[in-house]
């Protein structure tokens, strides 16, 4: 079965590039463009692995995350944060919030496929 | 959808996004300090620098990055946005824009400037934070290389010795021990054990000890905790960086010890179990119990913990269910509050190309219902059929069609204006002024053709407000002004119109200055008599330029007379109004669409024309008392007791060689811009309707006089007068005819 793959992300360059990777590599894609609906659509779109952006409007990355893992249904999704801060503290309140790995900005395919099969059985 | 369309979209996104920063840092420059107006400008840059990243658009990311660390010391408070920091921070934003363009279609980048800005931005950064610090943020200096390397582009490569003294090739595999005690936390972060051995199992040959002394009886087990310390032992030809780079992810959350150990001990002397790592098992699903091989007694515990694990956490379910009731309500208002705010602003993209379209088949239908009405008119003498009466809902639905239809291009103002203030920045830096731009009415919508044309000769008259109107500081102090001027730019709508005007506090025309000039370049004899009003009006004359000195600014060869004739060319009409010492005002009134026009439809020697209804004052049937001759062939209209200049429309285009009488047509009194009104004489008036415009150039080409064309209900071909264009040649400058006009009849 396909893989399912929510996005959080508000540049839509970015949510485009994720869908285009994404299903080029054979994931299903669901996709919303900030934490608020992120968490709206969480129900529904039942991922297997979480990428989310961290710099959002409404709701950020950490607000999201945490909100993520405050569902007990979803507490133990792996969230892979997609975002260009790859200093540590942002990494460290990422990993707080309960983000289980991160893929560093500029955006690379590869490396984005490549993580989320390293935290996905 | 391919990486090309991507890129027209993150190109697109940067427009927005740098909307929304310089907005931003505008609203930041009038005082406010809402955080989330310094969060939206720190997530603007930093999203172009997401999106220049993805498409290795190097020269936009370094100069994004530098100026969004700036911005991250004002979100963090560390630096305080005082307008000095802002003004660099607008500059910076136009750099921005400009590297975003010589991204997108290798625009000019002035680097010189960016590279002074990139310096600036750093400065502000170091200013309130210890200097160490922020040096963080910027790329590491290359400081392992060798100083000559950086002139002679001489790259050292590391070269090692060993791999010669060495019998075996340097790929050959050496074996780790691995020690890896995961915590309570990997898991709850969503990070598995197992899959951080199965990845570790990809970089080479392993053998995993399971160490399960801690678990506790199964009574007290925590189904939550980590019990488990596997010992692995693995071959491979990679190095410990790659070992840790599998548990990146994980590597706060479990104590990890990765040795190097000789080949000597072999594994089966170590104390521990070898558990036969199956990858296979880890396919079939449950990845809890598929961690421990069958071949280990704690492997039924952990199924029975995963087990156990699941009734607790349907027990901790229902709990978390009276929670999040609680925290359900609160994010309810919130999402309403959301929901509304995205509501007034929903939107969709619409590729222009299809809006045009469905304007022009729009077009057609009011055509084609013009036609349909006219041949029922014709056929149906009664005029009182049902038929007629659905023709007319159908002609009123066209219309309403019509109109929604125009509505979809309609756009605000907005980012013209936006790009007028960086334009008057710019240019007030330039000439060393101090100017402020004012804009007012900037959600006026119009149609987007007349936007994107009204960008140029918008341009340019800001340029010369701020190159010729706004005086030097110095000067505006002398005579008693605020050394600061204000540049005031407004949009409104007025009777189907746009309007919109310019005004500066500056000097104001000098009249003076401007006629000598005029007589100068033989635009005016010496000894012409003119009214204020007409000499303001010689500026936008083709040949003239006040400047003394031809400056890097507004001397580009680009008079007024260009921008005059580029808002005719929108249908449009400028006026100037100046206050010696008090400034000038430019009005420039612009139709709402270029697609339709509502116009009267007149018969002149034979030929059926169409005037611009905007253009038209009154009209009067002149009786012969109030023809009065004048001059050669001069004839006046007495209106109320003031004369007006008669223009036989006929004459002018051509279509016949006399002047027809006066008494036998119509006169329309029309205003042309500059204020003056001419009556236009035309033999008849047929009716008022309105009337899709077809563009004359791109039919046919371009006819002195006429603005454009139109199909009449009849399917019949009228031409739409310019009436500027006309009025102008009555003044004796003659139409220059590039085809004749007969021929076009």
């Amino acid at each position: 079965m396909k893989k399912k793959v929510l996005t959080v992300d508000d540049s839509r360059t970015i949510r485009n590039m994720l869908l285009v990777t994404l299903n080029n590599a054979g994931f299903e894609t669901v996709q919303a463009e900030d934490g608020v609906e992120g968490l709206e659509v969480l129900e529904d779109a039942n991922p297997d692995v979480i990428v989310t952006d961290i710099n959002m409007p409404r709701l950020d990355g950490f607000g999201f995350i945490e909100g993520v893992r405050r569902n007990e249904k979803y507490r133990a999704v792996p969230i892979l944060v997609l975002t260009t801060e790859s200093d540590a503290e942002k990494k460290n309140r990422a990993r707080q919030a309960g983000a289980t790995g991160w893929i560093v900005k500029p955006f690379d395919p590869a490396k984005l496929i490549d993580a989320i099969e390293r935290v996905t059985a | 959808m391919d990486m090309n369309e991507i890129k027209e979209i993150f190109f697109q996104e940067c427009e927005e996004q740098l909307a929304e920063l310089e907005s931003g840092l505008l609203k930041l420059n009038d005082g406010d300090r809402d955080p989330e107006t310094v969060n939206a400008v720190f997530r603007a840059v930093h999203s172009i620098k997401g999106g220049a990243g993805a498409f290795g658009l190097d020269d936009l990311v370094a100069f994004a990055h530098v100026f969004e660390t700036t911005l991250d010391c004002v979100r963090s408070n560390r630096l305080e946005p005082t307008p000095d920091v802002l003004k660099v921070m607008l500059k910076s934003a136009d750099v921005l824009a400009d590297l975003t363009n010589a991204a997108r279609d290798g625009g000019y980048v002035d680097e010189a400037r960016s590279r002074t800005l990139v310096k600036e931005l750093e400065a502000l950064a170091n200013g309130e934070t210890p200097a160490p610090a922020v040096r963080a943020s910027e790329p590491a200096p290359a400081v392992a290389a060798p100083a000559p390397s950086d002139d002679s582009g001489f790259q050292p490569i590391p070269f090692s010795f060993d791999s010669f003294d060495d019998d075996e090739p340097a790929v050959d595999a050496v074996t780790y021990e691995i020690s890896f005690r995961p915590r309570r936390e990997l898991y709850t972060k969503g990070n598995e054990a197992a899959l951080l051995l199965r990845d570790l199992s990809r970089i080479g040959e392993m053998t995993i000890n399971c160490d399960a002394d801690t678990l506790p009886a199964f009574d007290k087990m925590d189904p939550e905790e980590a019990y488990f310390t596997w010992t692995i032992e693995l071959g491979t030809a990679k190095g410990e960086d790659d070992i840790r780079t599998v548990f990146e992810f994980a590597e706060w959350d479990c104590d990890l010890e990765i040795k190097e150990v000789s080949a000597a001990a072999p594994a089966d002397e170590r104390p521990m179990i070898p558990v036969p790592f199956d990858l296979s098992a880890l396919d079939e699903g449950d990845t809890a119990s598929g961690t421990a091989s069958p071949s280990v007694n704690v492997a039924a515990e952990v199924v029975a913990a995963a087990e156990t694990a699941t009734s607790v956490s349907k027990m901790a379910a229902a709990a978390a269910r009276v929670e999040s009731k609680e925290a359900s309500a609160a994010s309810t208002a919130a999402a309403q509050n959301a929901a509304a705010a995205a509501a007034a602003g929903q939107t969709i993209r619409v590729d222009l190309d299809r809006v045009d379209r469905l304007i022009n088949l729009v077009g057609e239908l009011v055509i084609n219902q013009a036609m349909l009405s006219q041949s029922v008119i014709e056929n149906d003498t009664t005029g009182s059929s049902s038929i007629n009466m659905g023709l007319e809902e159908l002609q009123q639905l066209t219309r309403e069609i019509q109109d929604s239809v125009m509505a979809i291009r309609a756009q605000p103002v907005k980012p013209v204006f936006q790009r007028m203030s960086r334009i008057v920045r710019e240019v007030a830096d330039m000439v060393g002024k101090s100017i402020r731009l004012v804009t007012e009415g900037e959600n006026t919508e119009v149609d987007k053709t007349v936007i994107d044309k009204l960008a140029e000769p918008l341009t340019h008259m800001i340029r010369n407000a701020v190159d010729h109107g706004v005086e030097t500081p110095e000067k505006r102090q002398a005579a008693g002004k605020d050394p600061e001027g204000t540049i005031k730019l407004t949009a409104k709508h007025r009777s189907g119109r746009i309007l919109i005007e310019l005004q500066d506090d500056g000097a104001g025309i000098n009249r003076e200055r401007v006629k000598q000039k005029a007589i100068d370049n033989d635009l005016i004899a010496a000894d012409a008599n003119l009214s204020d009003e007409e000499i303001d009006n010689l500026i936008f004359m083709p040949g003239f330029s006040t400047a003394d000195k031809i400056s890097d600014i507004s001397g580009r060869g680009v008079g007024m007379d260009v921008v005059k004739r580029s808002i005719q060319a929108l249908g449009g009409r400028i006026s100037i109004s100046s206050r010696p010492g008090h400034g000038s005002t430019f009005t420039m009134s612009l139709p709402l669409t270029l697609a339709v026009l509502d116009g009267m439809v007149v018969t002149v020697a034979g030929q059926t024309l169409v005037v611009p209804l905007t253009a038209i004052v009154e009209t009067l049937q002149p009786e012969a008392a109030s023809i009065h001759s004048f001059g050669a062939n001069q004839r006046l209209i007495s209106i109320r007791d003031s004369f007006c200049p008669l223009v036989d429309v006929g004459r002018i285009l051509n279509f016949r060689a006399t002047q027809a009488n006066p008494v036998e047509g119509v006169a329309l009194l029309v205003e042309s811009e500059g204020g003056g009104q001419r009556a236009l004489m035309v033999d008849a008036i047929q009716g008022q309707r309105q009337v899709v415009i077809k563009s004359l150039e791109a039919n046919y080409t371009h006819v002195p006089g006429i603005a454009a064309a139109t199909i009449l209900g009849d399917g019949r071909v009228a031409l739409i007068l310019d009436v500027d264009a006309v009025v102008a040649a009555s003044r004796g400058q003659s139409l220059k005819p590039e085809v004749s006009l007969a021929a076009t009849g």
